[in-house]
């Protein structure tokens, strides 16, 4: 089956990027509605397709009346549809916010012109079904993102988004060599037919292309030993642009990019159900769990300390995906779409304290609870849903993932999970206590500045989905929205097959 | 197979550039060696020995073995997405030097932790 | 009063390039139009193009060039060959898929053939083109305004 929905989901956001550079200069209010209406658009879309996958169950669009394997070839399937939902929703949402926090920005213009044209990427990764296109798309919204977090071009701005830019340019050189080396071998770049030519036997390339595309999108994805760049890049960029990037690009660019490769086109690590864990990935998610939550223990700098956090929140999806058994995909999975709401909520907390106080230094944070009620609200939904309190979302998928861990034999996993739970926990403690309540040396209670209305709203939507989260384990909506998208990992290497079966019609 | 190698080792240059140099730009122009090195690869992927260039001069000629065509076209392709981040590098380091007064890495330092 | 440091490169070469800045630009449109029937195509069209403009800049100098040519210009021609390959792909979903090839195919080999095609190079040449130049004049205003100035003029 074909929808038109697909490429439309690619070309709203880069028409809708370019008509705002274009026209932007004349038109003042045209950079805000633009933003605003394309992501309602996506978001919209996004829900469409949910409801399209479970209709049809996958879904490919031929480009061009070019068929697979000739052809790109755009593939819908439960995974992309999570996807779609997770970046076009958090984007909605930013978009909202960024209206109020951007005005003191000079050029909003060029802000949402690279805003869209990082969705467009986003959105093109999650679609594509086609290794050089996924590597065109995940450049375009790398780049954007470069951009984005030199926004400001202060002396922190430009630092951070020069060592990003080059660490992510040599990543993205790791992934490319990948997709050299495996066209070399299989002569075809879409990935159903890859998947079922290195099937057939394509065995001494697939090792060392393995290993680079471990360092590629593991950097993207911030694992560590990759990780250098967050800390840096993610406190330093706009509030919006941070919880867009920690939010949602480290998952579509960096998470889904590694395990639709690793599980569906190469087949090196797989689901089933006594468990097949792929070990790179479990260790690789431990290492990242620990010195995440480790290193922000002691950072005083709020947003430095979220970044840390998503480090470590990161490291939690990975090593669920990495135990491979379907409970654990899916509790992974759930965690993902969990983390960007959680974490995209407190980064748009933190840029609104920034600019209530002017400083995100928590010791002089002090006690600004009273006077800021949405955000303090939201800060205490969000601090509780990543440290895992019932009955916030964030609990619901760190328990699916430590009794997956635990019902796979691997105990040790659940007690680095717990551990790092716990430790989040009382990170986050100090950031309620130091930030909201007061006991620090703050002193500037008059002078802060109001909240603008559509930061609130964001805030108090994500607060929302932040609560209702944990309603999406019930049976019926987990075989509408998370069922699939752990099916389509499970799915292996015959999971993309449909693309050359299904056809264009 | 040599030409394989050599490419392999280009990038490995270019990468021992970017980590190990002091100056900003440097590390940029070792970023850019790195990339042209994996262009260079990729089209020699393509090859296929004894081949002609993959044009049709005229209607039904036959032509010999003809090298891949689809390495050129995504070649181009990552050209061009290498002159964007070039650029977009460039500026930045240009945009530091007048924040900071200098190039040398060692001295822009202001992140830590 | 034209003093030794004199904008631009000596008079020779001004000479030439407005002479041969036709040429150049008129060679970089042929690679793009023939872009279906012999190598190149709208990205290495699109560089030819913008080098052009970028001999002119530098042959004349930064501070005479930048008066004639507005540098808002090359952003707005980007903007435009982005927007001409979207609206080129979304008319091709009247043809079924979004960019297929809808107009009619013509004989092999001739100019006027192959559809859509030699629009889309045109709209990438315009946005390649449009992109480096606008690159190339960033840099360059960027450097002449953080250059101490030794005429004391900007």
């Amino acid at each position: 089956m074909t929808h038109t929905l697909m490429p439309l989901m690619i070309a709203v956001p880069l028409g809708g990027a370019f008509l705002c550079a274009l026209m932007g200069k004349r038109t003042r209010a045209l950079p805000d509605a633009m933003g605003f209406l394309v992501t309602l658009l996506t978001a919209a879309g996004a829900v469409y397709s949910v409801s399209l996958v479970k209709s049809a169950d996958t879904l490919v669009y031929s480009m061009g009346g070019w068929r697979a394997p000739v052809g790109i070839v755009l593939s819908l399937d439960g995974l992309t549809a999570l996807m779609l939902v997770t970046v076009n929703l958090v984007a909605f949402l930013v978009a909202i916010y960024a209206r109020g926090y951007m005005e003191r920005y000079t050029s909003k213009r060029l802000f949402y012109g690279l805003f869209l044209l990082m969705l467009a990427g986003m959105n093109g990764v999650v679609l594509t079904g086609d290794m050089f296109n996924l590597f065109v798309f995940l450049e375009i919204a790398s780049v954007a993102s470069y951009a984005l977090v030199a926004f400001g071009t202060g002396k922190q701005e430009l630092e951070a988004a020069f060592k990003y830019g080059v660490m992510g340019t040599i990543a993205s050189l790791f992934i490319l060599l990948g997709i050299i080396l495996l066209y070399a071998r299989t002569s075809t770049l879409n990935m159903a037919d890859m998947a079922a030519a290195l099937a057939g036997g394509g065995g001494d390339v697939v090792p060392l292309v393995t290993g680079l595309f471990l360092a590629g999108f593991g950097l993207k994805a911030a694992l560590v030993p990759f990780h250098a760049w967050l800390p840096d890049a993610h406190p330093s960029a706009p509030a919006p642009i941070s919880a867009m990037l920690s939010g949602v690009l480290i998952k579509s660019l960096g998470v889904y990019a590694m395990v639709r490769v690793l599980y569906n086109v190469l087949g090196v690590a797989e689901v089933s159900e006594t468990g097949s864990p792929f070990t790179p990935l479990i260790v690789l998610g431990i290492l990242s769990m620990m010195v995440g939550v480790v290193l922000a223990l002691g950072q005083w700098d709020m947003k430095r300390l979220l970044a840390y956090h998503s480090i470590s929140q990161i490291g939690y999806v990975i090593l669920a995906i990495g135990i491979g058994t379907p409970l654990a995909v899916l509790a992974g999975l759930f965690h993902l779409f969990n983390h960007s709401i959680f974490k995209s909520l407190l980064f748009l907390d933190s840029g609104s304290l920034e600019q209530a106080t002017g400083t995100r230094d928590l010791r002089r944070m002090a006690g600004v609870g009273r006077k800021l009620p949405v955000t303090s609200g939201s800060t205490l939904i969000a601090s509780m849903s990543i440290a895992g309190i019932p009955p916030f979302n964030g609990f619901w998928s760190k328990l699916l993932i430590i009794v997956a861990a635990v019902r796979a034999g691997h105990s040790w996993s659940a007690f680095w999970a717990v551990l790092a739970s716990i430790l989040t926990l009382a990170s986050f403690t100090k950031v309620l206590r130091y930030g909201f309540q007061g006991g620090g040396a703050g002193k500037r209670l008059r002078e802060l500045a109001a909240v603008p209305l559509s930061m609130k709203v964001a805030l108090v939507l994500f607060a929302v989905i932040c609560i209702g989260g944990g309603l999406l384990l019930l049976p019926s909506l987990r075989d509408l929205f998370l069922g699939p998208a752990a099916d389509a990992l499970a799915g292996g290497t015959r999971q993309l097959g449909f693309v050359l079966t299904g056809g264009a019609s | 197979m040599t030409a394989y190698i050599l490419c392999l080792i280009l990038f490995s240059l270019g990468i021992y550039c970017a980590v190990s140099k002091r100056n900003l730009i440097k590390i940029i122009v070792g970023v850019a060696i790195a990339e042209y090195a994996v262009n260079l690869m990729f089209v020699l992927v393509g090859y296929r020995i004894g081949g002609v260039p993959p044009i049709f001069a005229a209607p039904g000629e036959a032509q010999g073995a003809m090298v891949d065509p689809l390495p050129h076209a995504l070649v181009l392709t990552s050209i061009v997405i290498g002159l964007a981040t070039t650029a977009l590098l460039a500026a930045i380091a240009m945009r530091i030097y007048r924040k900071y007064g200098t190039y040398d890495v060692n001295e822009i330092r202001e992140l830590r932790g | 009063m034209a003093d030794r440091r004199e904008d631009g490169m000596s008079l020779i070469v001004k000479t030439v390039t407005r002479l041969t800045l036709g040429l150049i630009l008129l060679y970089g449109l042929y690679i793009v139009l023939h872009g279906h029937l012999t190598p190149g195509g709208g990205f290495a069209g699109g560089v030819i193009v913008a080098l052009s403009l970028v001999h002119l800049v530098l042959a004349f100098g930064g501070r005479s060039a930048w008066k004639r040519i507005s540098h808002s210009g090359a952003s707005v021609m980007e903007a435009t060959g982005a927007l001409g390959f979207l609206a080129l792909a979304l008319l091709g979903l009247t043809a079924g898929f979004f960019l297929s090839n809808f107009l009619p195919e013509g004989r092999a080999f001739a100019l006027f053939s192959a559809g859509s095609i030699p629009l889309a190079n045109l709209a990438i040449c315009l946005k390649v083109g449009g992109g480096l130049f606008a690159v190339f004049a960033i840099l360059t205003i960027f450097t002449a305004e953080t250059a101490s100035p030794d005429g004391g003029e900007r």
